[in-house]
């Protein structure tokens, strides 16, 4: 750790603060539905998925080595500004979806804010074009229809070889397995998600002549870096677990379980046969895919548009804030400074608007058996104009959500 | 520009496979298991010694899924 300059110091903070933002933006990957079905309660799956991604952090480093060879050409001269630049971008960003509680994918924030740092202060040559349509423009429209189509067929299946049985009979079984599934998405996030930053940081160090290129991240950087994401994650960001658990669609255990299994298998095997998509487009198409695989399901297409549209605008948005961010932090050591004030400026004001309608975890549960009390009405009487019982519960099995500690809630609501 | 379809088919295919395999398995898995309270209309495959191991071999298959998934994360 020797001649960080004042300069990577505030870089390093940057990327770990993005790294936390990452942390809590992307809980709802792996815990929304978790936690909607009731698998666990909200606090312990934090905890848990938390756990999972520090643990993921120290796995492998293979992420960390290519994030900083791949989209923006090293050798064209990136220094420490530009990734500061657009670190900010990427931080504004994820907490502007955060506020309007729209899963998007924190990866593609980076890149946009990379790319349009770049852009701005070393010209368009230096940005791999092939390399962003490769990797952030494909995956990201492929990923919801892989991962929605295998969690539709996995419902279908599910619900086809349970038919006659009773839902409160095998909810438990669904449950013990999505727990599993949400174990493995949080831990492939900890691996994928945690090595960005530290690739960002070696980044930052690289640029900055501490470290030689192309090596492996410092062991303080995979702490830190491992560190923030976990304490990210386990604030968890309820506003977008909210959306991906109850408002896109009604999420049954059976439900949850192919949606998660889903989610799990596209993530493994698309890092694994090198066609990265990615995590928050695979989660919320297998959601979605979940959600229709139920006879009678419904998807909340407005809310999936909106977060279709939130998809398609973060690159170019984050790719702005940072563009403009490094137009100012290229003005010497003032304009690092003003964009460092403006950064903590707009993030402060992102979170005093939250404060005035916070979605908290208390709420969360307490929604929970307000919600399933309330549009069951609404839900089960579509069910039995649609479907046949067995395909779904009956009007007193949809309100039952068998927890002992919202059964009282549950009660008093309906 | 040139696109990996050929990448993208395998994770498509790969994907849709082993979920829809991994979700079967266990759904058998649960019916082998799970207590029956409800008034069902097929009682006659019952809950026997073999319903019940055989239940108990799917879980373990998805077992084995999950240490794979964990080894492809660790590798």
């Amino acid at each position: 750790m020797e001649h960080i300059t004042l300069l990577i110091g505030i870089v390093i903070v940057t990327a770990l603060v993005f790294d936390f933002t990452n942390g809590f933006h992307d809980t709802a990957n792996a815990m929304a539905t978790t936690i909607s079905t009731g698998a666990l309660k909200p606090k312990v799956a934090v905890a848990m998925s938390a756990v999972l991604n520090l643990v993921g952090a120290f796995l492998s480093v293979e992420v960390a080595k290519t994030i900083s060879g791949g989209i923006i050409d090293e050798s064209a001269g990136i220094r420490p500004e530009i990734i500061f630049a657009g670190l900010v971008g990427a931080i504004v960003w994820n907490l502007l979806t955060w506020l309007a509680g729209l899963p998007s994918s924190s990866s593609h924030a980076l890149f946009g804010g990379l790319i349009g740092a770049t852009i701005v202060s070393v010209g368009f040559d230096a940005v791999n074009a092939d390399k962003v349509v490769m990797k952030v423009l494909i995956p990201a429209v492929a990923a919801p229809i892989v991962a929605g189509l295998a969690a539709w067929c996995a419902t279908r299946l599910t619900y086809r070889l349970a038919r006659g049985r009773d839902e409160r009979d095998t909810a438990k079984g669904y449950r013990a397995g999505q727990i599993a599934s949400a174990a493995l998405v949080s831990l492939a996030h900890g691996t994928n998600d945690a090595q960005k930053t530290m690739g960002v940081i070696t980044l930052a160090l690289v640029a900055g002549g501490v470290v030689a290129p192309h090596s492996d991240p410092p062991m303080w950087v995979i702490v830190s870096a491992g560190l923030a994401i976990a304490l990210g994650t386990y604030l968890g960001g309820w506003r977008i677990i909210q959306t991906l658990g109850k408002g896109l669609t009604d999420i049954k255990p059976a439900q949850g379980f192919a949606a998660q299994t889903g989610a799990a298998t596209v993530i493994l095997a698309s890092s694994h046969i090198g066609f990265a998509l990615s995590t928050t487009q695979v989660c919320s198409g297998s959601i979605m895919g979940a959600g229709l695989g139920r006879k009678g399901g419904v998807v909340r297409w407005s809310t999936a548009g909106r977060m279709v549209m939130a998809w398609g605008l973060t690159l170019p948005a984050a790719g702005l804030v940072a563009g403009g961010a490094a137009l100012l932090a290229d003005q010497g050591d003032w304009g690092v400074g003003a964009v460092a004030v403006l950064g903590l400026g707009v993030s402060a004001a992102i979170w005093l608007a939250s404060r005035r309608k916070p979605v908290t975890h208390d709420d969360l549960d307490s929604r929970d058996a307000v919600a399933d009390a309330e549009p069951a009405g609404v839900v089960t009487a579509a069910l039995q104009a649609v479907a046949p019982p067995p395909a779904g519960p009956l009007a007193p099995a949809a309100s039952s959500s068998p927890e002992a500690g919202r059964a009282p809630a549950a009660a008093a609501a309906s | 520009m040139h696109i990996d379809w050929a990448a993208l088919g395998q994770v498509f295919g790969v994907s849709l496979v082993v979920t829809v395999g991994l979700v079967g398995i266990f759904t058998l898995g649960i019916m082998g298991t799970a207590p029956r309270t409800g008034g069902s209309a097929d009682a006659a495959a019952g809950t026997g010694a073999l319903a019940r191991s055989g239940a108990y071999a799917c879980f373990a298959l998805c077992a084995a899924a999950v240490g794979y998934g964990i080894y492809l994360i660790v590798a």
